[in-house]
């Protein structure tokens, strides 16, 4: 890669979201999705269960081909390439999925140390050091010899955070980081989410229908709604949207459908 | 009556879609099969090129999980083979009063088909299941998705290694188990015949040709694919709970060993 290439690499969007429409056995669930997340900027995904944020997310992050659209992370299509140029691309990038997805076989230490061991030639020591660094940050420093199994669902979460940043990507989604935590360990990861934006200039993508955490972390909101943005903008934007959708996800109203009476009966007695 | 016909005419509608589905899920896992056969062959040779090099160290660890460990159980089983092959052979050419010519019917039969056949069902047993339960747990626990995300290829993390290290051990194992095979016979005919060591291995190698071992090792080699291409595939298609991989396991286990007959019969019927 040349230098002029090299600089307008590290320079472009981190991600870019082209007409993305996409789905499961043909079925469209996202349609025609469309956004940008800028450098060092905490945005938000947000949206009720069904809506497609968890769909959304795989293709963001390379795990399932688009139906239609594309998606470009740093300046480079991520589905118009072949597998080991899409493997490079993602390099560059994090994760931290909601179950942790940790390899249950190696202990924290050795996953955390995964992406070092695998694309970097740092000697071992140093490698050690970024693991004791990297777990310091999410607070779990002295459980490097646990296995997975043996961590908690917060830690679990943490843990993940921490192989997620083990390469200081630029780029890091996390899917749903305080589900189902209590409320003090979802502080902290918060707290964690704005630090790294904050110390290590990063831009996270967080995936959540947790409220009060998207109002605390978020520069911007992207609102998606059966599988349709129907919002992007800042929490202040949010808060006072008039759309009755938004209104009814931010303060928790349940949606009321049409009431079929006959249609409902037929469902009880499996007919439809 | 009209309804009777009704009745037929839909169980063999039903029969017939049934049979579709099951010869259309067969054909697209052999494909899945051969598109992951594929994908390591592409990882074991360009994958250094391509920044996704195999590790050394990955492949000494699946040599020690299909190979060394599998050691004992083949040492075993293949004595027993032997020791059995040489009561029957002495138990049948007795009737011609033939029994000394024991050896020759051991060193066609051995080489040939019940060094590879007992080697491959056994490593079949052992990691065709080890690698489905393996994988499978690795895509349900989305250990598969995380490799990814990183940037490593699943292919290259856990699919090559294991593939290169079953086609690395199992020549090996055949040739372990064709001489457990052969010493245990050997030892019960000069018990019982007291044709001594000497005498036996002189007559085995001269009736053992480099095409006998050649048919065992070649035997070896596809059965080691076989076995790979097939547990891993199973693995990788696993999705639902763990009921579905208990049944992919059971499903692997019988697909190898049926693949390994199969392409022993071939073998036999072609070369």
């Amino acid at each position: 890669m040349s230098d002029q290439s090299k600089i307008q690499s590290r320079q472009s969007t981190p991600i870019v979201v082209k007409n993305l429409q996409g789905g499961y056995n043909g079925t469209p669930v996202i349609h025609d999705c469309s956004m940008t997340i800028d450098a060092g900027e905490i945005v938000v995904i947000m949206g009720g269960s069904g809506s497609g944020k968890s769909t959304f997310l795989r293709h963001l992050i390379g795990l399932k081909e688009p139906m239609q659209g594309d998606v470009e992370l740093f300046g480079k299509s991520l589905y118009q390439v072949d597998e080991f140029e899409r493997l490079k691309l993602l390099k560059g990038i994090g994760v931290a999925f909601q179950s942790g997805a940790m390899l249950s076989s190696l202990t924290v230490a050795q996953n955390v140390a995964l992406p070092m061991v695998e694309h970097t030639d740092l000697d071992e020591q140093t490698i050690d050091l970024i693991v004791r660094m990297k777990l310091d940050f999410v607070g779990l420093l002295g459980k490097e010899d646990l296995l997975p199994s043996e961590l908690s669902g917060g830690m679990l979460k943490r843990a993940a955070v921490a192989r997620a940043i083990a390469l200081d990507p630029r780029l890091t989604f996390m899917d749903e980081p305080s589900a189902g935590l209590d409320p003090v360990i979802a502080a902290a990861l918060d707290e964690l989410i704005i630090k790294l934006k904050e110390t290590l200039g990063m831009s996270v993508v967080v995936v959540t229908h947790e409220l009060d955490s998207a109002f605390k972390i978020a520069d911007r909101i992207v609102v998606l709604d059966r599988g349709y943005i129907i919002f992007t903008g800042t929490v202040a934007e949010l808060k006072a949207s008039k759309s009755e959708r938004i209104q009814n996800l931010i303060n928790r109203v349940p949606e009321e459908e049409e009431f079929d009476p006959e249609a409902h009966l037929k469902r009880l007695f499996g007919e439809d | 009556m009209g309804v009777m016909i009704e009745m037929q005419r839909s169980d063999l509608i039903a029969f017939i879609e049934q049979t579709g589905a099951k010869l259309n899920k067969s054909i697209a896992g052999i494909g899945f099969a051969t598109k992951t056969l594929g994908g390591a062959i592409s990882i074991i040779l360009f994958g250094r090129k391509r920044s996704q090099p195999m590790r050394l160290r990955h492949l000494i660890a699946e040599i020690n999980i299909a190979g060394v460990q599998a050691l004992p159980v083949v040492v075993l089983m293949s004595a027993m083979i032997g020791v059995m092959l040489a009561i029957q052979g002495i138990y049948s050419l007795r009737v011609f009063g033939a029994e000394t010519q024991v050896t020759y019917g051991l060193a066609l039969s051995i080489p040939r088909e019940f060094a590879p056949l007992i080697t491959g069902i056994l490593v079949a047993g052992r990691s065709g299941s080890q690698l489905t339960s393996r994988v499978g747990s690795m895509r349900l626990n989305g250990e598969i998705d995380a490799l990814m995300v990183m940037g490593i290829s699943p292919t290259r993390f856990v699919v090559a290694p294991s593939l290169l290290a079953l086609a690395i051990s199992l020549p090996i194992l055949v040739a372990i188990a064709n001489l457990a095979a052969f010493g245990a016979a050997g030892l019960y005919i000069d018990a019982t015949l007291g044709i001594g060591p000497q005498a036996y291995w002189a007559d085995i190698l001269s009736i053992v040709t480099l095409t006998d071992l050649y048919h065992s090792f070649s035997k070896a080699v596809i059965f080691a694919i076989l076995i790979g291409a097939v547990g891993i595939s199973i693995g990788m298609g696993v999705s639902g709970g763990a009921d579905v991989l208990g049944k992919a396991t059971t499903s692997s286990v019988v697909t190898c060993i049926a693949a390994i007959i199969a392409a022993d019969a071939i073998f036999a019927l072609t070369v």
